[in-house]
């Protein structure tokens, strides 16, 4: 097991090496930090001597060559902690990264959390009468929830919990926007959880949809399993049979899933963080992305590629370790 | 067909006497005993029909106001005989630029649907046939491109075509249709060559395949006679998601601002989600609610038309469920 770790953490290093070059060529190429540069300072953009300075400082060179002197020339600054400042603003991009990426992972956690016991119960509740009445409105409704996009969702929660709302009943019932109200400092649970109900919503329709799915799916394929029939045989209660046999069982795959849904979360939230202005990972690339701005984008996307990577590992361990069947190495 | 035989003996191992009629036939009788994919094949085919209609069925042109400025105020109106969803900031019939819309994001997501097939359908079958490094190395391509999130990797590639001058020349300026269609499709195989791959993998170990070879029949012949007209059904559930996926990725990147511009006088439906945006803070909520309800729609129906499909040719789902 431990070899098998080992393994995979050491794959991991050149899988993450030439994702981060194939990024750091077609960021070079898609945002053009030179020209992002020139228009955010363009009394500089007016001395070439200046211009030329920057590109030997951030190693923006030309040319396949250049490429890859340039990502060498990134990576060492990466890894020794010298990171390039913001083009917008001029700015260390450690300090936002990191607020961007705690607010995400408290959204994300919180949605997943939602996703999670509400799909799953759900799941379960279909997977119990195949074929019946709840089964069928569980599946129409997880369709529904797959089909309601969260662009959607969240312009209309907006319209009816803020704007109309407040027609009817003079405030609104949940903030528009943002994760405090303008000017707030400090931490406040409840506000925070009153800005925090809209996107949570927003982004666990989808999820419940999913997890709802996979349940019944993982569910029903157990409880045909000869071993179900074994465990009835032997006597036991149908209560003893569903939650130590079969639910158990059934959570399996699930857990693999929730790991890489959870591992998406740290850079996926990006519509719904969009259309709430939730200051998280998914607006800070909104936001750089639109600035052209390179140096922000390049540890944006190694954090995200990381957790990937990281949550494809925790996948897969988690299932050789739930299920003794599925031997590692 | 030269391969029904493999198709006729999983049938009647579930239990069904299948003598006289083709698998095909079955397919279509367990389709069509599925109501909610019936339905929505009804009113897909309705929406499909409005849009190809659109110079009748459509009220007002794309771009033409309502009433002329000097008639009578024309811009936000709400729902009412003249304009049965309302109108926008320029006075412009919603009903018909709905319409509109449906058209262009229908045609976005038709040939992005056909090109992804065709690519995900043949890469898909050769790795799944071949094996071997060539399979590992486009199954661990699409692995990573499928494991990141995906808007951000549609970002970053508009991003490079955008500003790769040679490419401008074939596949036309970032705010294109045809820059959408190549966009979505250059990412839209991978998920179709995950499912052929998968099916291909599954039939080559039946025995018709073995039969064909020893009959000495060529690779090529056994993948266009006999493997891929056997994952035809599983084809079909592949384009119907392909499809939704490039509808719903159109109005994604459209509602970013990332999608084909309304400047040519055209809309999409992700442009109108877009313009809904701006109409929340205001309260003007059928600019809202009709756009947005109608893409649910739309999804939905392609979505349970997918699902319908997946049970009736792959019909060992179901009989376990009873």
């Amino acid at each position: 097991m431990l070899r098998y770790i080992l393994r995979r953490l050491l794959w991991a290093i050149p899988t993450l090496l030439l994702v981060t070059f194939v990024v750091y060529c077609a960021l070079r190429i898609a945002t053009n930090p030179l020209a992002s540069y020139a228009r955010s300072n363009p009394r500089l953009a007016k001395q070439p001597a200046k211009m030329a300075q920057y590109i030997e400082v951030n190693g923006l060179w030309d040319g396949p060559g250049g490429y890859v002197r340039g990502y060498l020339k990134w990576l060492t600054g990466f890894v020794t902690g010298d990171w390039q400042p913001s083009i917008k603003g001029s700015r260390p991009v450690w300090p936002n990264l990191k607020d961007a990426l705690v607010n995400s992972v408290r959204l994300g956690l919180v949605a997943s959390a939602v996703g999670i016991l509400v799909g799953l119960t759900l799941g379960v509740f279909a997977a119990l009468r195949p074929g019946k009445l709840r089964d069928t409105v569980v599946n129409t409704g997880a369709l529904i929830g797959f089909s309601v996009q969260p662009f959607i969702s969240a312009v209309l929660l907006q319209l009816l919990l803020s704007v109309q709302w407040s027609k009817w009943f003079g405030e609104p019932l949940l903030p528009t926007s943002g994760m405090y109200p303008p000017g707030h400092k400090g931490f406040d649970l409840f506000l925070m959880l009153k800005y925090m109900a809209m996107p949570v919503i927003v982004v666990s329709i989808q999820s419940v949809a999913a997890y709802s799915r996979y349940m019944r799916a993982s569910l029903l394929d157990v409880l045909s399993s000869d071993y179900l029939r074994t465990a009835r045989a032997k006597g036991i209660s149908e209560r003893r049979v569903l939650v130590t046999h079969a639910l158990r069982n059934a959570l399996v795959p699930i857990v693999t899933l929730a790991a890489l849904d959870i591992g998406l979360v740290v850079g996926g939230l990006i519509i719904s963080e969009g259309v709430f202005e939730y200051p998280g990972m998914g607006m800070f690339f909104l936001t750089a992305q639109s600035n052209g701005d390179f140096p922000e984008l390049m540890p944006w996307m190694v954090v995200i590629t990381s957790s990937v990577i990281v949550f494809n590992l925790l996948a897969d361990l988690a299932y050789a370790w739930l299920d003794p069947r599925i031997r590692l190495d | 067909m030269t391969d029904t035989t493999a198709s006729t003996a999983s049938d009647a191992s579930i239990g069904v006497l299948t003598e006289s009629i083709s698998p095909r036939r079955m397919a279509l009788k367990r389709y069509m005993n599925n109501r909610a994919a019936v339905v929505s094949a009804v009113v897909l085919l309705v929406i499909v029909l409005f849009v190809a209609l659109a110079p009748f069925t459509t009220r007002y042109g794309i771009n033409e106001s309502i009433y002329d400025a000097e008639e009578a105020p024309n811009q936000f109106l709400t729902p009412f005989g003249k304009a049965w969803f309302g109108t926008d900031g320029n006075g412009r019939d919603l009903y018909s630029r709905i319409i509109f819309g449906a058209r262009v994001s229908l045609l976005i997501g038709l040939f992005t649907g056909l090109i992804s097939v065709a690519i995900g359908t043949v890469v898909g079958a050769f790795a799944g046939l071949k094996g071997g490094r060539l399979d590992d190395l486009i199954m661990r391509m699409t692995d990573i491109a499928l494991a990141l999130p995906f808007l951000v990797v549609l970002v970053i590639a508009r991003g490079v075509l955008e500003n790769v001058s040679w490419a401008t020349s074939v596949i036309g300026e970032s705010t294109s249709v045809r820059f959408t269609v190549i966009l979505l499709a250059v990412f839209g195989w991978m998920g179709v060559a995950r499912l052929v791959r998968g099916q291909v993998k599954q039939l080559k170990e039946r025995e018709f395949v073995e039969a064909a070879r020893a009959l000495g029949a060529t690779t090529p012949r056994i993948m266009f006679r006999h493997l891929l007209p056997n994952a035809v059904g599983q084809i079909m559930v592949a384009l119907t998601l392909a499809v939704v996926g490039a509808i719903t990725a159109e109005a994604t990147l459209s509602f970013f601002g990332w999608g084909p511009d309304a400047g040519s006088g055209m809309t999409s439906l992700g442009l109108l989600i877009r313009d809904s945006k701006k109409a929340v803070p205001p309260g003007y909520w059928w600019l809202v609610v009709f756009p947005g309800v109608f893409f649910v729609i739309l999804s939905l129906c392609i979505n349970f038309i997918g699902d319908g499909l997946r049970d009736a040719v792959d019909p060992k789902m179901q009989q376990e469920v009873k």
